[in-house]
């Protein structure tokens, strides 16, 4: 805290914390989770089925436009949802400015990463 | 510093030490731990999409991981996560929205209930998976 009479307390801690980004980053959990709600049991059936058959049912399961539309949405929902989640226990937990923003950063790229590796392998089943 | 030294009485987000245990207080650190449990365990459902894409050689021996013992374990655990974090997300969407389920008694039994439907429904369909 800052010892000089002129620095307001609202001074010393602007731009630290959510910085008015916390009633979007709750609602955006909030609306990916109720896309989740339909997603994650489509996914959970489908997929069960589509792995149960070996390889040649895998890629006929992929190879459905629906299966494979609704697979890169969810792939989408959850890695938002998740980044967004990742994102609170980081600014929980790490009170470290550079290791947050490590972390903060590499959370981003992780999501990212994975969602484009699913939407590629999606595209190369197709592109068979 | 401007202000009183009282603190305001908004509810604070809660610290693990100074909880009492209960099931609504262990149902919320499940919620998280759950949460972040998926978080990681997407890289073995990308990793199977990803052999998928890449050829029968590559998924085969993703199969065979997947089927093995420490294999099925894991995807034992993985269902219990998202099954309980599905659960316990449509409770968190409940209490957010109609703001429903807030008293001790109803949060506790919501609670419970959220920790047997993720292990009865992920057993549920660890057989199902077995059988077929």
């Amino acid at each position: 805290m800052s010892k000089s009479p002129f620095v307001t307390p609202a001074k010393t801690t602007r731009g630290l914390g959510a910085s008015k980004t916390g009633t979007s980053h709750h609602i955006r959990q909030r609306v990916s989770a109720l896309a989740l709600i339909v997603l994650v049991p489509w996914f959970l059936f489908s997929i069960m089925s589509a792995a149960l058959g070996g390889y040649a049912d895998a890629v006929a399961w992929i190879g459905s436009p629906l299966n494979a539309t609704l697979l890169v949405l969810t792939a989408g929902a959850a890695f938002y949802h998740m980044r967004l989640g990742m994102q609170a226990v980081i600014e929980d937990y790490i009170g470290k400015t550079g290791t947050r923003a490590a972390l903060l950063i590499l959370n981003t790229f992780f999501a990212a990463g994975l969602f484009v590796a699913v939407v590629m392998s999606v595209i190369r089943v197709w592109a068979g | 510093m401007s202000g009183t030294p009282k603190a305001d009485s908004r509810p604070l987000s809660p610290h693990l030490q100074v909880w009492r245990f209960h099931a609504t207080m262990l149902a919320s650190i499940t919620h998280r731990i759950t949460g972040a449990g998926l978080y990681f365990g997407t890289l073995l459902i990308t990793a199977w999409l990803v052999a998928l894409a890449s050829g029968p050689e590559a998924y085969t021996r993703v199969e065979m991981i997947a089927f093995s013992v420490p294999g099925q374990l894991i995807l034992f655990m993985w269902a219990v996560a998202i099954l309980y974090h599905f659960a316990n997300g449509i409770r968190h969407l409940v209490w957010d929205g109609p703001g429903l389920g807030f008293s001790p008694k109803v949060a506790s039994l919501i609670s419970i209930f959220n920790y047997a439907f993720a292990i009865v429904g992920a057993a549920a369909l660890m057989a199902a998976a077995a059988l077929s």
